[in-house]
């Protein structure tokens, strides 16, 4: 069918129907001030050439992490994939059944699945995981509505660690508004973690730890655990850095009942901040009230070794009105990165891959904690940690991104300005000697 | 002592003041395998009707409704580890709960097992 404009005669015909003369009276709500007269002040149209060219002097304003030394992270974190990785999600086997909407054919997808599981299983020293949610911020917010399913409607408060990822306990906020979750009241710092054990009583549904925090810092779950257990309530750990789990004790062998995190640190690139992937792990007790879906196990008629999506009937797709969550995608192609770049590691290359990362963040915090007026807050640390400065974080940023080194992130741009003075430097096994010796050398000079 | 059936396939047995609530043969079989049975809080009331429980399928799941008012006294707690006695021996050890009887008139709405049967191979 050819595409017919409407006519001079169709848009009377219209208008009249609704009982106006003009297109600008459908307008007449919206303030004169607000209303666009003539054209947008669009440039004229070019070659492809041309636009190819505009772009990439557009482009080229932007300092990339791959191409000076890179020391942000704050829950996005530059590590080296391997080529391989990103050629095996590429195959068309994978790429075009990575959401497997009739999951039983794609027998290789719900295999990759089954493996992921037992990865994040592994990794948290959790029983059961989940095939994969969208990002840890969205993980951590499902969490806490799962907590609050467990204990049936009969407590209502959720209890945030002050050093949770401000952009985590916003979803989390986000998603709690909606329902009668209540947040208690809590405040951003380092050092303070501890203090959740006071906010613990009978009302209380779960409480969300992060660690290592936002700030770097390594919390002992266990005393939270005990507490919130006396009280019936479940103990949420987040973390952000996956290498980071190689390296500490999983959350899981501290008493944590659901852990949820980012897995974007293996497998996944910074992306500009998305997709990610969001890994969620609990108890098997509390598998039934666990969002999304597991991929099982199981044998054919013939009794052939195969792959299943179980749990399924809590996804919204079977029983909308009874589902556990909203969620509608996995992350799928991500969680298949992950997946592959593990395998690639192996338990041994994770492990030295975490103490290279950790090695990495001991020589930079040494170096830069020498420079006068710089102070290393943290007590313990991964490849994460902060330091405050003798001027405010930002401009110092700033002024290091003008030497050509990118060196970390304001932690007032996570708090909305507060703690001006504190800066985040994360150091990965990216992180060259030559590159730590540029930071430290810049940041003198910023600061003398 | 007589069981009492709905035509949404529960069943219900009565002793005294108590009723003892599961689904019938047939639906057992019409489900197929029962992988996961969520049963409500001991102290839970119901009116007749109400969804008391709910049968998971590896697929699919399906409510089970109280066939009489009442309060629960008791769950099948095995079910939690065997929901495949519900297949095996819906009329016996896989029943579902207890309950204390609100008001045995309620009964007299219910089928026997004789007009059930009749219902069930007219379906």
């Amino acid at each position: 069918m050819r595409y017919l404009p409407l006519s001079d005669q169709d848009r009377a015909q219209m208008l009249s129907v609704v009982g106006v003369n003009t297109i600008d009276d459908l307008f007449v709500d919206v303030p004169e001030s607000a209303r666009l007269r003539g054209l947008i002040d669009l440039p004229k149209h070019q070659s492809e050439q041309a636009v190819e060219r505009h772009m990439s002097r557009l482009s080229a304003k932007s300092v990339s992490a791959s191409s000076v030394p890179f020391f942000c992270g704050a829950g996005a974190y530059k590590h080296h994939i391997p080529a391989t990785v990103d050629h095996l999600i590429q195959r068309s086997e994978f790429l075009t059944a990575y959401t497997p909407y009739q999951p039983e054919i794609s027998q290789g997808t719900l295999q990759t699945l089954f493996e992921f599981q037992t990865q994040v299983a592994l990794l948290t020293g959790m029983e059961v995981a989940n095939a994969s949610m969208y990002d840890g911020s969205t993980a951590c917010a499902e969490a806490v509505v799962m907590a609050h399913r467990v204990a049936r409607g009969k407590k209502s408060k959720a209890v945030l660690a002050p050093g949770l990822h401000p952009h985590y306990a916003a979803a989390t906020q986000t998603l709690a508004s909606t329902l009668s979750i209540k947040i208690d009241e809590r405040d951003t710092g380092p050092g303070r973690d501890d203090n959740v054990i006071n906010h613990i009583d009978d009302d209380t549904a779960c409480v969300v730890v992060q660690s290592p925090n936002v700030f770097g810092e390594i919390i002992d779950l266990a005393p939270i655990a005990e507490k919130a257990h006396a009280h019936k309530a479940l103990l949420i750990a987040v973390f952000t850095e996956p290498v980071a789990l190689a390296a500490i004790t999983p959350p899981g062998e501290q008493g944590a009942d659901i852990v949820v995190g980012e897995g974007q640190g293996l497998g996944v690139g910074l992306n500009f901040g998305g997709p990610h992937v969001g890994l969620f792990a609990c108890t098997k007790k509390l598998v039934r009230q666990m969002p999304g879906r597991v991929c099982g196990e199981t044998i054919d008629a013939e009794g052939k070794r195969g792959f299943v999506l179980t749990l399924s009937t809590r996804e919204q797709h079977i029983r909308r009105e009874k589902a556990t969550s909203n969620i509608c995608t996995n992350s799928g192609l991500c969680c298949l990165a992950f997946t592959v770049h593990l395998s690639l590691l192996g338990e041994a290359g994770l492990t030295r891959l975490a103490a290279l990362n950790h090695e990495k963040a001991c020589d930079l915090a040494d170096r830069l904690s020498t420079i006068k007026g710089v102070e290393l807050i943290n007590d313990t640390f991964f490849n994460e940690f902060t330091l405050r400065l003798p001027k405010d974080a930002e401009g110092v940023v700033q002024a290091l991104a003008d030497k050509g080194v990118l060196g970390g992130v304001p932690v007032s741009r996570l708090t909305d300005g507060e703690h001006k003075d504190l800066l985040l430097v994360c150091a990965t096994e990216t992180a060259s000697d030559e590159d730590i010796a540029a930071f430290e050398s810049a940041l003198s000079e910023v600061l003398s | 002592m007589s069981v009492y059936f709905t035509e949404d396939h529960e069943w219900v047995s009565v002793d005294g003041d108590i009723g003892t609530i599961g689904i019938s043969a047939y639906a057992a079989k019409a489900l197929g395998d029962v992988v996961f049975v969520e049963l409500p809080d001991v102290g839970a009331e119901f009116d007749k009707g109400d969804e008391a429980a709910v049968v998971e399928l590896v697929k699919a799941a399906s409510e089970v409704y109280a066939p009489i008012a009442g309060e629960v006294t008791e769950v099948n707690g095995a079910l939690e580890d065997e929901p495949a006695k519900v297949n095996e021996d819906p009329s016996g050890a896989g029943w579902f709960m207890k309950i204390k009887v609100a008001d045995k008139d309620e009964l007299d709405g219910l089928m026997n097992a004789d007009a059930y049967k009749t219902y069930c191979d007219g379906l």
